[in-house]
């Protein structure tokens, strides 16, 4: 703490920024009168703490015993920080549009913004914290800002679904907790009393003199604890709910961002298991996870009438074959997981972006009553196109080529698992498209009882970030910089 | 850290199995008073355990954490609830989902369960963390027996805190464990809300009952 603390002068250190700017702009934002000015602010700060994250790749800085920065978690933070400005400006036409519509109170506006920043703070904070208690603390804070997100609206579906997601992980992060407990434990004997028995680039290097026993029952309840933030099949269920009954930025950023912070600390726990060579493989555990996720999500895609239902339920289908790569390990996997984690992140918050504009069009969320969106509004209609056919996984995006690379790196090593691997993807893949037919095409319906036509301000705002995703996942799909290539293979062996 | 002697190490058991008592007695648990009655009973047994080991340990934080269980967890949280329940006008009995006579034994399966599970695998580790732990972690199921089998929003919660109960003992018998003060604030938050959430959104009102299986009803979209 106090060696952070003494950079402070300087502002040379640009993680207090990345830091500083959310929890300074929740706490101004919750003062803040007029809602126009928040949605800017909120653009702003997002922008900040972006540029901010930027310069993490020229200038690292040292580990301290609170903050640190490796190659891992720096690619996440920097994706963090891009989805949260993106959607903040999707949010600031989204906003906009609800309040002409009254469908949220001043009150309720101010709150959401400040939350908004609050939550972006607490999962950079979960993602840069060298420290395992830190980072459960912030990931705790990242649930309770985001129930109060979900429960936004009020209705008794949104408090219903706010419940639910509460329970579910705050006994999901209760055991995450008794899960890091036991690794203190385990590092206790070794590293000594306090803090450095609980910071990540000290566990590490001597993980391999801990307790294996211990490490086996800590990394089962950190499986279970975090796994039900990420949404692995059977702890998913808060995770369509609150998805489906939040204000739509949230959905974007809940799918996009706080479901990889998740896995991300289950992937931090799992270096510590493989660092230990007398352990239990973590790899089974994961992999039958997985595999459960894909299969589940993929037959329930097929029954959705909810249109954010069933993309949340995408977003279960491709956190399992993450979970299921990263089960798999090898360099090759990894590297397909850390490449899926970033086009899922892009590609799905893209999906929601189009989602919110539509559902406020049409003014339902069911999916019957949404047809025919490439005549009626061309240029959203053909973005939601894009998009959902890159998150089914059509070349040439860049999703299809980080499920070619776990499937052929699955075929390569053990081809059994590979066939109900490439069985889930095809089941999700068949219905998405026949959802996207029957959305995208055919006669717009007469009447739309919806807020009304966006402005063309506001269809700008809300779709340049929707394209932005896009164009990027295209790129990624069919060139990837050689300096990034090489970054993830580095990743990818740190992983184990 | 102060000498461990026979003495402070058959207190910090005698408390912790007090904790676990408490556990199971909120298994059986049938009116909804005596509930809230035997959950401030186990935060108290839970204050004492903090502050055996902040004195045991001669980590003076730990006291911290015992005043937070003290104050927070057997008055201010069981006294809130109660009030709730009296406002709100909440079913005074409690529905359960298994029978008590199997709900005991599942406890007493879990307990077997945790110690089989824990003992061995600390061999390493000193006495005194070793039985608390097996202790905090059969709190731990115990809270969580709790909220599978009772249907009431109320007693969830309820089983929750047993849980989030279990965790804190774990953390302050893992000896220097850091944060642990940080810990407890960060769930006390997370309890305030639910009470603020229950009182604010008026679930009550908005669902006529705290059963959360009527809640199901919703559930996704049916088409």
């Amino acid at each position: 703490m106090m060696s952070v603390i003494a950079t402070l002068p300087g502002f040379e250190n640009p993680l207090l920024w990345i830091l500083g700017v959310p929890l300074g702009s929740a706490g101004f934002l919750v003062v803040l009168k007029s809602w126009r000015t928040a949605t800017w602010v909120n653009v702003g700060a997002s922008a900040v703490t972006f540029l901010s994250s930027l310069a993490l790749l020229e200038h690292r800085p040292a580990a301290t015993r609170l903050l640190f920065i490796d190659d891992f978690n720096v690619y996440l933070v920097v994706l963090t920080s891009f989805v949260g400005l993106t959607t903040a400006v999707f949010s600031a036409a989204y906003i906009a549009r609800e309040s002409e519509a009254q469908r949220l109170s001043d009150l309720h506006l101010r709150f959401y913004h400040s939350m908004y920043q609050a939550f972006l703070f607490t999962m950079l904070l979960a993602l840069t914290a060298n420290n395992t208690g830190v980072m459960w603390v912030a990931v705790e804070a990242a649930t309770l800002t985001t129930v109060l997100m979900v429960s936004l609206y009020r209705t008794r579906e949104a408090i219903e679904a706010a419940w639910k997601y509460f329970i579910l992980c705050s006994v999901g992060i209760g055991l995450a907790l008794f899960g890091t407990t036991l690794v203190y434990l385990a590092a206790q004997p070794v590293m000594g009393d306090g803090a450095d028995a609980m910071a990540w680039t000290l566990l590490v290097k001597r993980a391999h003199d801990f307790q294996p026993d211990l490490l086996n029952l800590a990394f089962v309840f950190v499986l279970v604890g975090y796994g039900t933030k990420v949404g692995l099949a059977p702890l998913h269920s808060w995770l369509p709910d609150a998805h489906a009954e939040g204000p739509t930025p949230i959905s974007a950023v809940l799918s996009g961002l706080l479901l990889n912070v998740a896995l991300y600390a289950l992937l931090r726990f799992k270096m510590l298991m493989s660092a230990n060579p007398h352990t239990l493989t973590p790899g089974p555990l994961m992999i039958m996870m997985g595999l459960s996720s894909l299969f589940l999500a993929a037959f329930m895609l097929y029954r959705r009438g909810d249109i954010k239902r069933l993309f949340a339920y995408s977003s279960i289908e491709h956190m399992g074959v993450i979970t299921f790569a990263f089960g798999m390990g090898g360099a090759l996997a990894n590297f397909a997981g850390l490449m899926h984690m970033t086009m899922h992140s892009l590609t799905k918050s893209a999906i929601f972006f189009a989602v919110g504009i539509i559902s406020q069009n049409a003014g339902t969320k069911r999916i019957a009553d949404i047809r025919g969106l490439t005549s009626s509004h061309p240029v959203l209609g053909w973005g939601f196109v894009l998009a959902v056919l890159a998150i089914a996984g059509l070349p040439p995006m860049g999703v299809f080529m980080s499920e070619f690379l776990v499937l052929s790196s699955t075929f390569a090593r053990a081809p059994l698992l590979a066939i109900p691997l490439a069985l889930g993807l095809l089941l999700a893949f068949g219905a998405l498209v026949s959802r996207l037919q029957m959305m995208a095409f055919g006669e717009p319906p007469p009447q739309q009882h919806g807020h009304g036509e966006a402005s063309a301000v506001s269809n700008i705002l809300a779709l340049t970030p929707l394209w932005v995703h896009m164009l990027l996942v295209l790129v990624a799909g069919l060139y990837l910089p050689r300096e990034l290539v090489a970054w993830f293979q580095a990743v990818a062996r740190v992983l184990g | 850290m102060a000498e461990l002697s026979q003495f402070s190490y058959e207190v910090a058991h005698l408390i912790g199995a007090t904790v676990l008592m408490a556990g199971f007695q909120l298994l059986y648990q049938r009116r909804l008073f005596a509930v809230l009655n035997t959950f401030a009973f186990q935060a108290l047994a839970l204050a004492a355990a903090a502050a055996w080991q902040a004195h045991v340990q001669n980590a003076p934080h730990l006291y911290i954490t015992a005043a937070i269980a003290l104050v927070f967890k057997a008055i201010i949280v069981p006294g809130a609830l109660h009030w709730l329940v009296e406002k709100l006008g909440i079913h005074r009995s409690v529905e359960t989902a298994m029978s008590i006579g199997w709900t005991m034994m599942a406890g007493v399966a879990l307990v077997a369960l945790s110690i089989l599970l824990v003992l061995p695998v600390t061999a390493n580790a000193a006495a005194l963390t070793r039985e608390s732990l097996a202790l905090a972690m059969s709190v731990i199921l115990l809270g969580l027996l709790m909220m599978i089998t009772r249907r009431n929003a109320v007693t969830q919660v309820v089983g929750f805190m047993a849980l989030e109960n279990g965790l804190i003992l774990a953390a302050v018998s893992a000896k220097g464990m850091p944060l642990v003060v940080e810990i407890s604030i960060a769930f006390s938050v997370l309890v305030a809300m639910t009470l603020f959430g229950i009182f604010f959104f008026r679930i009550r009102e908005r669902f006529e009952t705290l059963d959360l299986n009527d809640l199901e009803t919703y559930r996704g979209d049916r088409q």
